[in-house]
């Protein structure tokens, strides 16, 4: 009999005055009795509606009652036959708008908490992990570019068949964004390693400090021998607005200032990587990197920090747990507001920000109503620092140096339903063909790419 | 890890060193550059890439110590291994294909990156007027390969303690009012010394490349911190860069931005020396 409660059973955090001062992970999680409990919440709806919201299609009411039976073992074989790293999608997965946006129990209350659940069993199994028995070795080379989750997840499966997988990833430590970006206390990076490390078990050869497109082109890695390249490089390029002021000392990209943090551990004694002892920080945007920018920012010692947002708090694409999250450490939101011009002191460095109120007008074309400046609503914020997260965009670095690799008007590879590229043996996916998208979707693409390489390689051996 | 093959005090805090990285070797041209990594706890900083030898599969670094991740680095002994080095990054100087007459200038350690070029040129057959400034007599690094591989060597002293007395600024101006006609002159060192190289060259309408030295960390264009204003546009000098047209660009913005962390790297420094050092 279903647990009828109209709520989650609640997870432990930490106390956000707590946290707001530390980099280890917010949200604790489950304990055996309380995962068990919160399994016994699902209906196990016979049409599976929760399924039709998860991208990978990971088989949710099953690993639910495996959770229910307190079998964690069971639970994780079935999660794992769809979803390579669900430690980490557990945690970062936008749950509201997938999974748990099409749960039944959301109607009348809270949906069943299928990303904490999905969290427990990877935590609770990592370390016991059953032993992958791979397959022999079938002879053929396959090149990942980028050791994103895309390019790992693509890498894991392709090992799995008998490839020999090589990832050359441009940094020298390979989980891409969920190294580099996402911040500690959201996803600790014990946790990513754990899962790069199980892939080099399974004899995933990772070269680290190859920037392709400079060091080796891929044309060259089809010449060593490789026979099909999936390239996972991700939407690593910042935008900035081009508004006066962007040139000025404490006008950070996102990306900088959290690879700073993250991946150059800025905020450990014992490494060299300086970063700005902000007092007053603005964060100009409102998707998850604003969030984990301005969250990092409290952490390394602001006193103030807003998050400065043209549209208004519905509109915020971040996920809701991170918003929430932020809101309770003190963040404050300063919505329905745009910078217009960044101004400085007299040694160039930034003192405030000039923002215009907006409101919002008519629906446009896409249904959302559009932000519209208020005439004559400038003012000033003092702040002396500054993080644009306004969005990225893919690298041009291979495009530039691939003939025959097609990108649309955005700069994203241009890939067909099974992800092959316009050049032949060559496929993507992630954000690299999306643009910034979402871990599952780049773990959800990486899948397939494997598929379909696997299926090509198998289709030229046997024309040979 | 990157094996240290061979390691040369150049003199009391340039070191060069060359690395066992075959890869970078077979690509690296003139210009280009890499980011190294001494060890775990240190930066990512760029060096240029002094010289390569694709046969042994190795480049080579030359660098001034002056702070922590470069005193990090020069602590690395021969036979011990360079954490990470990645490259070659950057866009290798492209060359215009008539130059006949042409003034490579480098001031103080970027003469290591200035040698490159003039080699490069040298070996097109161009007339190689190599302008290389130091402080005094003491400090005066690679003087026989930039002679080897220039037409001229003129080394200049402030103090003149050596050769020309003066800067180089000084003696580029006077090859060109002697009637020297570059056709093209290329400015290697600190931020000032280019800026200055660019005011002598300006009336004359001569072309000058500056390679520029923004703070980087990965070198691929993805973090926008090495941004640069050149014509009024903003460039990555990791990418796009790192030379420029130095008529174009905004070096008073560079040096603004170059000093940010000026702080909190006097306070790393004095840390990694145990609280001895004063500046
Ligand atoms: C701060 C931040 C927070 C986010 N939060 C969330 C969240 O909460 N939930 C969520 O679902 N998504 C989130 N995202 C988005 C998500 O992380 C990305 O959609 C996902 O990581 C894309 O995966 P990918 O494999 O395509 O690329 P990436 O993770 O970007 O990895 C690409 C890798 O390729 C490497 N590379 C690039 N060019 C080259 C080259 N030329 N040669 C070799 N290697 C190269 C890069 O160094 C990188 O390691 C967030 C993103 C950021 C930046
Ligand atoms: C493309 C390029 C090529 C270079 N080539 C050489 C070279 O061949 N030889 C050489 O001696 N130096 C070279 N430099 C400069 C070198 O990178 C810096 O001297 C080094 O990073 C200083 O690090 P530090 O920790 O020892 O000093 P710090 O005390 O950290 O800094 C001293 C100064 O170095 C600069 N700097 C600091 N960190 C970085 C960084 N991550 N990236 C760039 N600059 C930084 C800043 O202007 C700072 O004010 C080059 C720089 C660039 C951008
Ligand atoms: S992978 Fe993401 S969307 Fe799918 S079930 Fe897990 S948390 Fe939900
Ligand atoms: S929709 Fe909700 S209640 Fe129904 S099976 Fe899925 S998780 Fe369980
Ligand atoms: S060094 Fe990061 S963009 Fe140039």
């Amino acid at each position: 009999m279903a647990d009828m409660r109209l709520d989650k059973v609640p997870i432990a955090e930490q106390e956000p005055e707590v946290r707001a001062k530390n980099f280890k992970e917010v949200t604790l999680g489950y304990s055996l009795e309380k995962a068990v409990r919160e399994a016994m919440r699902c209906l196990n709806c016979k049409n599976k509606p929760c399924m039709s919201g998860c991208p990978v299609g990971v088989r949710i009411p099953e690993f639910i009652a495996k959770v229910a039976e307190g079998d964690m073992e069971a639970a994780y074989e079935i999660i794992k036959t769809t979803n390579s790293l669900p430690a980490v999608c557990g945690r970062v997965c936008p749950q509201e708008n997938q999974c748990e946006g099409k749960c039944v129990r959301g109607i009348k209350g809270e949906p069943v908490g299928i990303g904490r659940l999905e969290r427990f069993v990877a935590d609770y199994m990592r370390g016991k992990e059953p032993e992958v028995v791979l397959p022999e070795p079938n002879g053929h080379k396959v090149a990942i570019i980028g050791a994103g989750p895309s390019g790992l997840t693509a890498a894991g499966d392709l090992a799995k068949l008998g490839y020999e997988v090589t990832v050359f990833e441009a940094f020298h430590t390979a989980g891409g964004v969920l190294m580099y970006g996402i911040p500690e206390f959201r996803l600790p990076k014990t946790i990513v390693q754990h899962e790069i490390d199980n892939l080099t078990k399974m004899g995933v050869k990772i070269m680290t400090n190859m920037v392709i497109g400079k060091v080796l082109s891929v044309d060259e890695l089809f010449e060593m021998g490789y026979e099909a390249v999936f390239v996972g490089s991700g939407a690593g390029l910042p935008r900035f607005m081009g508004i006066d002021g962007e040139g000025l000392i404490g006008v950070y990209s996102a990306n900088e200032y959290l690879t700073r943090i993250n991946l150059m551990k800025a905020y450990k004694k014992e490494y060299a990587t300086p970063i700005m002892k902000s007092q007053k920080v603005a964060v100009v945007g409102g998707g998850n990197v604003a969030m984990d920018a301005a969250r990092s920012a409290l952490r390394i010692g602001a006193k103030k920090v807003y998050v400065v947002y043209r549209r208004s708090l519905d509109e915020l694409p971040a996920r809701k747990e991170e918003v929430h999250h932020a809101m309770e450490e003190g963040v404050e939101f300063l919505t329905l507001n745009n910078p217009v011009e960044l101004l400085g002191d007299d040694n160039g460095r930034v003192r405030a920000m000039v923002c215009r109120k907006m409101e919002l007008g008519e629906p446009d074309e896409s249904g959302r109503r559009s932000p519209v400046a208020v005439e004559g609503s400038d003012y000033e914020l003092d702040v002396d620092t500054i993080i644009m997260a306004i969005g990225t965009s893919p690298n041009p670095l291979i495009r530039n140096t691939t003939p025959g690799l097609d990108v649309n008007k955005r700069g994203c590879l241009i890939v067909d339903d099974t992800e092959a590229t316009t050049k032949k043996g060559v496929y993507a996916g992630g954000d690299a063909v999306t643009g910034a998208a979402t871990v599952i979707l780049a773990m959800g693409a990486g899948k397939k790419a494997a598929a379909a390489i696997d299926a090509y390689i198998k289709n030229i051996s046997e024309e040979e | 890890m990157f094996k240290i093959i061979r390691r040369k005090q150049l003199n009391d805090s340039v070191v060069l060193m060359d690395i066992d990285a075959p890869f970078i070797a077979k690509k690296a041209d003139a210009g280009q550059f890499v980011i190294v990594r001494a060890d775990e706890y240190s930066e990512r900083i760029p060096l240029t890439i002094a010289d390569f030898d694709r046969e042994k599969g190795t480049v080579t670094i030359i660098f001034q110590t002056i702070g922590g991740s470069t005193m990090s680095l020069a602590a690395l002994k021969e036979g011990e291994a360079i954490r990470d080095v990645v490259g070659p990054l950057g866009m290798a100087t492209e060359y215009e294909p008539n130059l006949k007459k042409v003034a490579v200038i480098g001031g103080g350690v970027g003469c290591a990156i200035a040698y490159p070029q003039a080699k490069k040129l040298h070996n097109m057959g161009v007339d190689v007027q190599l302008i290389a400034g130091f402080r005094t007599k003491d400090i005066i690094i690679l003087e026989d390969e930039m002679k080897s591989e220039s037409t001229d060597l003129h080394i200049c002293t402030d103090d003149g303690s050596y050769g020309y007395h003066g800067f180089v600024t000084d003696k580029l101006k006077e090859l060109i009012d002697a009637g020297a006609n570059f056709d093209e002159v290329i400015a290697i060192g600190p931020v000032p010394m280019m800026k200055f190289i660019c005011k002598v060259t300006e009336p004359y309408n001569i072309k000058t490349i500056v390679s520029l030295n923004p703070i980087m960390i990965d070198g691929t264009g993805m973090c926008g911190g090495c941004r640069v204003r050149v014509g009024g546009e903003i460039k990555y000098a990791c990418v796009d860069g790192p030379d420029f047209d130095g008529h174009k660009v905004d070096f008073n913005e560079l040096v603004r931005r170059n000093s940010t962390y000026n702080e909190a790297e006097k306070q790393h420094v004095c840390r990694l020396m145990g609280g001895a050092a004063n500046g």
